[in-house]
């Protein structure tokens, strides 16, 4: 191996180590010192689509050398990858790619894995996620700090979980959301441009506002007058016409609610607005080097409180999921921190919008593989499974993603002249 | 003298109008979202004087909650009226210590969201030491809390040494730690070690009586010996903080990094050993929570306290004094918001909404300013933390 | 077009920046604005493009009124500013940057860069430089990323354009391009205010010199003016533009740089292979245009950098590799690019910035407690011996002046036991008396015997402190010469042409 030179590199060194090392344990452990007894059967069909493949059953431990074997020739390709200076994140998927199987063969031997259901799931936990990371794009492209995703997603699902209660119709639940997410990204935009408070600190104060007033407001109303207050109609899924169909990837992303359909556009919207769009130009000029932008003419502050509340509307649409898109019901604190992995997915994936998405369906997907795996019955204690999730996100944002380069202005409010 | 007055009224009116705003608002949404209140709003008259009733009820419940309470005198001594007061006290003292470690980092530039993790490995630490030992009276306190700080140092430090080692931003740590720290609890509460003969639920054995922190004021009252413990904790912040070559080096970190690192300070060290330190204060916060007013891990004994470290942090402007006052002030909260919910069925969750505010305002001054038309004085720099480029 | 400014007056507080400025420029004029650092110049132009506003005063353009509160304004009036420090994103490319503001949408609001790239190849060859429209700003030379806002402000049809201190950054050659490419400008009918404090270019291409005091005009003069006389009106007082230098005793060598080599976080190499010593008593001056390395070498010599190969020889020992801690206490005084970034620490007051790098040290501290009445007195006594003009050691050292700072600066780096003082472009954005007392606390080090390195993009300074002269280029030293190297064959070095003169 010739002489180690710079951060990046010895972090794609590190990274092929760890992931050769992974791969022989995964190997030895899953298939030869503690292989799992009896068959795990993997399921492909969800509902009524077409069907390839009805199920697979194979040997746990077979199937455990059989993945193990395909992530230790991609860690070996890997390495002549990262000898030749050349790019290892295909390789290095692939070589998680089988760990993780193996894993999951190993896990849920002799047990039943119904596979489409576990990635329609994944997509679907990642909803939250995604719209939450859409709208810490927007801000942070923009150069302002948004901590207070956990709070926009948490009131506007509380608000299209009233709404819809009281008109008993989810669509106004929908249209309601937006604007619960509006009002706080108001309060972030005004606190933080107009009167230059720490973004940071904003964020969490406002977090801990949403907390306070949704937690009363649920005491107060939602419980005791529940029927009025509190129960949701929810959307039902629109299955996209023959699309939906098509084995494994019909069920996954032709089968899901309004909500998840305008995901799908939202992210396409933003990915073309910020890279081909005037909007999009600008918008990277004011988080990069706002006084550059300044000098040519544009409203940095106005702009940045544009692209806030902008960004407040996607997260409102976001907490709609909570509620008109599954459960229907508002329970106290039911985000969970999902605004904060959000944040992470978003530093995962190095601020593009391809990335965090990304990043989003991998955290998703991780957190429905420990509820598949609690409800098949697997030996871990819960407890460890639930903590999956977010040790899932540390380990990205310290080992995976090194040092990275938010937008350079990010967080400095901006004050024409410097300040005197 | 007329000097040094003015100057204090200058001081204190920000931060007055600042509170005042804040209380003024959450008697709004009081009244507002009662439904007896909201039933008369064809009358405005009426629907004033009941808005008014309704928030001056919920405050005055709030005061007996939190201050004194003239009922609970009867039939015991006077000192009983001050059990709300005692109360307050046993809820602030943890909250000295976790807030202290919320402050104590916001010095060396951090913002350490996770006192809430660190408060339930040190009530971890100490409650396995307090039952599962038989050591001498005042030695088994220290050993305990000692056992506590030690873990909650070690989840700490560990984020200041990834800080340093990676980049990655300890606000996102500090929060994932809390969710794990959340699981961890729950789940070594039902191994065998930790759980109470004869009975299901999760909750550890009480700690022995050679384990607990004295009462203070008889057994009707509370308050314990855990206040001096969180005294002293806050004299020594103050202490390394002002007057040590390491809380030099803390400040320097937090205040220039870059230029800190350029005169030969180690800044990994600093990140380190900031974390570990705060790490300790709130485990502290949660051994003295166990030894002195729980006697057992329950799982829900970091209760909020984590998480209202930081708005006390920030309202003590990370300062140690600041930071015992403010706990003070929120462990009155509180204390009397239980009341305020048992008297009036005002949900406490309320006082989650005023602190914010205070917060808020407190972090705001130019918008407090603008709110009462105030003029511009000399700047106020306002609290900061940093940002994901460090 | 005409434009003239009319009791233009500034203020910041108590502190007046601009104090009723009167100011002609005519049609196809180049007219100079000279003034020292601090003087004024700056708060001008950006009250002239509309990023600050005057307190009182009126601008005309063609003997109209204009009110310029925004850029926008003064683009539309036109008038275009190319900025000492660019207004450039730095991730974004030539083209990118050109359209922002000025964006030309398709369908769907989609962006239009064609029509920007192609005015880029025209108006670059109209000038006679080539400029790749898809390069990324950040990886293009300074040079070329001032041409990039040259361009700019042709391609939106400036008539005015402010140039401000452009030649900070250019080597010798460049700057002569620059001023051919001003004079090309003037003869097409642009006029052009030209904003600097050096006065050989000003002397070279101004049809007018306007002087610049503390906020001022004190001087409308030609430019057949002496440089003696303009020196002494941007200043005040006299000036003695070449220090005496005298004959002082050169000792052995006490720092030596081998195959000294520093990558960036990319890995790629910034400074190259170096070799260099400075031997006790001499001043080495490390001379070239900012960006070809020069920062990167000062900061490598303390270990600030990251990735160092090769090796740093202090008094025989080998230092590289060591902790910035311990190469400073081996020897090594250093003073930082940039005083208020890297140098101090804003908020904390000048007696705790005394000893930032002293501070677990005795007399400073016991143990681990800080002594807190030794820390003020020796800073009085610092303040004394240096001359820092203050309120009192208690303050925040961000109330002092530029100049103040860099001696709370230096006076920290010399209170300890130093072998070898370097020191990165230490008079940068100083004024000229601070200037002196740099240039004289260099020498003072010098003729107390240690070996200074200076790193200095001013060739003026170069030429009169130092003893002997590493020219870098492109992370290498091309070449170590002796004093009385001429200026033009120094220009010719920093432009990249080694000489054939044997390296000493």
């Amino acid at each position: 191996m010739s002489e180690i030179r710079s951060s990046v590199e010895k972090r794609r060194f590190r990274g092929v180590i760890v992931i050769a090392s992974l791969s022989v344990l995964s190997f030895m452990y899953f298939g030869f010192i503690r292989p799992g007894k009896g068959d795990t059967t993997y399921g492909f069909v969800l509902n009524n689509e077409w069907v390839l493949i009805k199920e697979w059953i194979i040997a746990s431990a077979t199937g455990a050398k059989i993945f193990s074997g395909i992530s230790l020739i991609a860690s070996v390709s890997a390495i002549l990858a990262f000898r030749k200076g050349r790019e290892i994140i295909i390789p290095v998927g692939f070589a998680s790619f089988g760990i993780l199987m193996s894993f999951i063969t190993w896990a849920a031997s002799g047990k039943f894995i119904p596979l489409t259901g576990l990635l329609q799931g994944a997509l679907l936990l990642a909803v939250p996620l995604i719209f939450g990371s859409m709208s810490g794009l927007i801000c942070e492209r923009s150069g302002v700090i948004n901590i207070a995703i956990e709070g926009q997603l948490l009131a506007s699902a509380f608000v299209s979980g009233v709404v819809a209660s009281l008109t008993h119709q989810a669509l106004w639940g929908l249209i309601a959301a937006p604007i619960a997410g509006a009002a706080i990204s108001f309060l972030l935009a005004t606190f933080a441009i107009k009167f230059s408070v720490d973004q940071v600190i904003l964020g969490f104060v406002l977090n801990v506002l949403v907390i306070g007033l949704t937690d009363f407001l649920y005491k107060k109303l939602l419980v005791p007058y529940q029927s009025t207050w509190n129960t949701a109609p929810t959307f039902g899924k629109i299955e996209v016409p023959i699309l939906s169909k098509i084995p494994i990837l019909g069920p996954i992303f032709f089968s899901q609610t309004i909500v998840v359909y305008l995901m799908f556009a939202i992210v396409a919207a933003i990915t073309f607005a910020l890279f081909k769009t005037k909007w999009g130009l600008r918008t990277r000029a004011i988080g990069e080097h706002p006084t550059a932008a300044d000098t040519v003419g544009i409203d940095v502050n106005k702009l940045r409180f544009k692209n806030v509340i902008i960004a407040g509307l996607i997260a409102g649409v976001g907490g709609a999921y909570y509620t008109v898109a599954s459960v229907g019901a508002f329970g106290k604190e039911m985000t969970a921190g999902a605004g904060f992995i959000a944040l992470a997915a978003l530093i995962f994936g190095k601020w593009s919008p391809i990335g965090a998405v990304f990043a989003a369906l991998l955290f998703g997907f991780a957190d429905n593989l420990q509820s598949t795996l609690t409800i098949i019955g697997v030996s871990i204690p819960s407890e460890f499974m639930l903590m999956v999730p977010y040790i899932a996100t540390i380990i990205a944002v310290t080992g995976l993603v090194g040092r990275v380069r938010a937008p350079a202005a990010d967080g400095i409010p901006y004050l024409r002249g410097g300040s005197h | 003298m007329r000097n040094s007055l003015s100057k204090f009224g200058q001081a204190i009116k920000l931060p007055g109008l600042s509170f005042a705003l804040a209380f003024t608002l959450t008697g709004f949404i009081i009244a507002f979202s009662d439904s007896k209140v909201l039933s008369k709003i064809g009358s405005p008259l009426e629907f004033i004087k009941s808005a008014g009733a309704t928030a001056g009820n919920a405050y005055l419940a709030l005061f007996q909650g939190s201050i004194f309470d003239i009922n609970l005198t009867k039939g015991h001594n006077f000192f009983q009226g001050f059990y709300p007061l005692s109360e307050t006290i046993v809820i602030a003292t943890p909250l000295i210590l976790t807030g202290l470690s919320v402050a104590l980092a916001f010095k060396s530039g951090l913002f350490n969201i996770g006192a809430q993790g660190q408060f339930i490995f040190g009530a971890i630490g100490a409650s396995y030491v307090g039952f599962h030992f038989q050591l001498p009276i005042v030695i088994h306190v220290i050993a305990a809390a000692l056992a506590g700080m030690a873990l909650a140092s070690i989840w700490g430090g560990a984020v200041g040494l990834l800080k340093a080692k990676t980049g990655a931003h300890e606000v996102i740590l500090t929060i994932m730690m809390n969710y794990i720290a959340g699981y961890f609890i729950l789940w070594i509460l039902k191994t065998s070690q930790f759980l109470r003969p004869g009975r299901i639920d999760p909750i550890a054995p009480e700690v022995n009586q050679s384990a607990r922190l004295p009462l203070l004021a008889g057994a009707n009252l509370r308050i314990h010996a855990g206040i001096f413990i969180a005294l002293v904790a806050a004299l020594f912040v103050w202490w390394l903080l002002t007057k040590t070559t390491i809380g030099y080096k803390f400040r320097a970190v937090g205040a220039n990094g870059q230029a800190a690192k350029t005169a030969g300070i180690s800044v990994p060290f600093v990140l380190t050993a900031t974390m570990a330190i705060c790490g300790a204060l709130a485990g502290l916060g949660g051994a003295v929570q166990v030894l002195g007013s729980e006697h057992a891990l329950n799982a829900d004994i970091a209760g909020s306290f984590g998480f209202d470290a930081i708005t006390v942090a920030l309202l003590g402007r990370a300062q140690p004094l600041g930071t015992v006052f403010a706990a003070l002030l929120f462990g009155a909260l509180h204390a009397g918001g239980r009341t305020m919910q048992s008297n009036t069925g005002v949900p406490l969750d309320i006082v989650l909404v005023t602190q914010a505010l205070i917060v808020l305002f407190i972090a705001a001054p130019t918008f407090v300013r603008f709110i009462f038309k105030l003029k511009k004085m000399s700047s106020s720099a306002g609290l900061t933390s940093k940002g994901w480029n460090g | 077009m005409s434009l003239e400014l009319r009791g233009i007056t500034k203020t910041f507080g108590s502190f007046t920046a601009n104090d009723e400025i009167n100011l002609r420029v005519e049609t196809g004029q180049i007219h100079a604005i000279l003034g020292e650092n601090g003087a004024g110049k700056s708060t001008l132009m950006n009250i002239v493009y509309g990023l600050l506003k005057a307190d009182s005063g009126e601008i005309f353009v063609d003997e109209k009124v204009i009110d310029i509160s925004d850029p926008s304004d003064a683009l539309r009036a036109g008038i275009g500013m190319v900025h000492q420090h660019f207004m450039l994103i730095p991730v974004f490319t030539v083209a990118e940057n050109i359209v922002l503001g000025h964006e030309k949408t398709g369908k769907f609001g989609a962006l239009d860069i064609e029509t920007a790239r192609s005015a880029i190849r025209e108006v670059s060859k109209d000038f006679g430089f080539e400029v790749d429209p898809d390069a990324i700003v950040e990886t293009l030379p300074v040079g070329i990323q001032q041409k990039v806002e040259i361009i700019r402000a042709l391609i939106y049809e400036a008539k005015v354009l402010i140039l401000d201190e452009p030649t900070a950054v250019l080597t010798p050659q460049e700057t002569d391009e620059l001023l051919k490419t001003m004079r090309e400008l003037k003869a097409k009918g642009t006029s052009i205010i030209f904003i600097t404090h050096k006065l050989r270019e000003v002397r070279e291409v101004a049809d007018q010199i306007t002087i610049i005091r503390r906020g001022k005009v004190v001087g409308a003069v030609s430019p057949q003016t002496s440089e003696g006389e303009l020196a002494s009106l941007m200043v005040g007082r006299t000036v003695d533009l070449a220090p005496e230098k005298h004959k002082h005793k050169i000792g052995e060598p006490i720092l030596v740089a081998k195959d000294l080599t520093v990558r960036n976080a990319l890995g790629a190499a910034v400074v190259k292979k170096v070799n260099f010593h400075v031997n006790a008593g001499e001043v080495l001056a490390v001379a070239g245009v900012q960006g070809n390395g020069q920062s990167e070498l000062a900061r490598a010599l303390i270990n600030l950098e990251d990735h160092v190969e090769g090796s740093i020889l202090l008094g025989g020992n080998e230092i590289r590799g060591k902790s910035i801690y311990d190469s400073l206490h081996a020897g090594i005084a250093f003073i930082p690019e940039s005083r208020e970034l890297d140098g101090l620490v804003g908020s904390f007051s000048i007696a705790e910035n005394l000893i930032l790098d002293l501070h677990d040290q005795t007399p400073y501290a016991k143990g681990i407690t800080l002594s807190a009445g030794v820390v003020l007195a020796e800073a009085e006594k610092k303040v004394k011996e240096f001359d820092i003009r203050l309120q009192s050691v208690s303050d925040a050292v961000s109330t002092l002046s530029g100049g103040n700072k860099q001696k709370v600066v230096i006076a920290r780096e010399l209170s300890r036991p130093v072998k070898v003082l370097v020191a990165s472009q230490p008079t940068r954005g100083l004024d000229v008396g601070s200037i002196e007392f740099v240039h004289e606390r260099v020498l003072a080090e010098r003729d107390a015997g240690r070996g200074v390195i200076l790193f200095s993009t001013e060739l003026d300074e170069v030429m009169a402190l130092a003893d002997r002269i590493a020219v870098m280029y492109r992370g290498e030293i091309l070449d170590i010469v002796d004093s009385n190297v001429t200026r033009e064959e120094l220009g010719l070095l920093m432009a990249g042409v080694a000489s054939k003169k044997a390296s000493v």
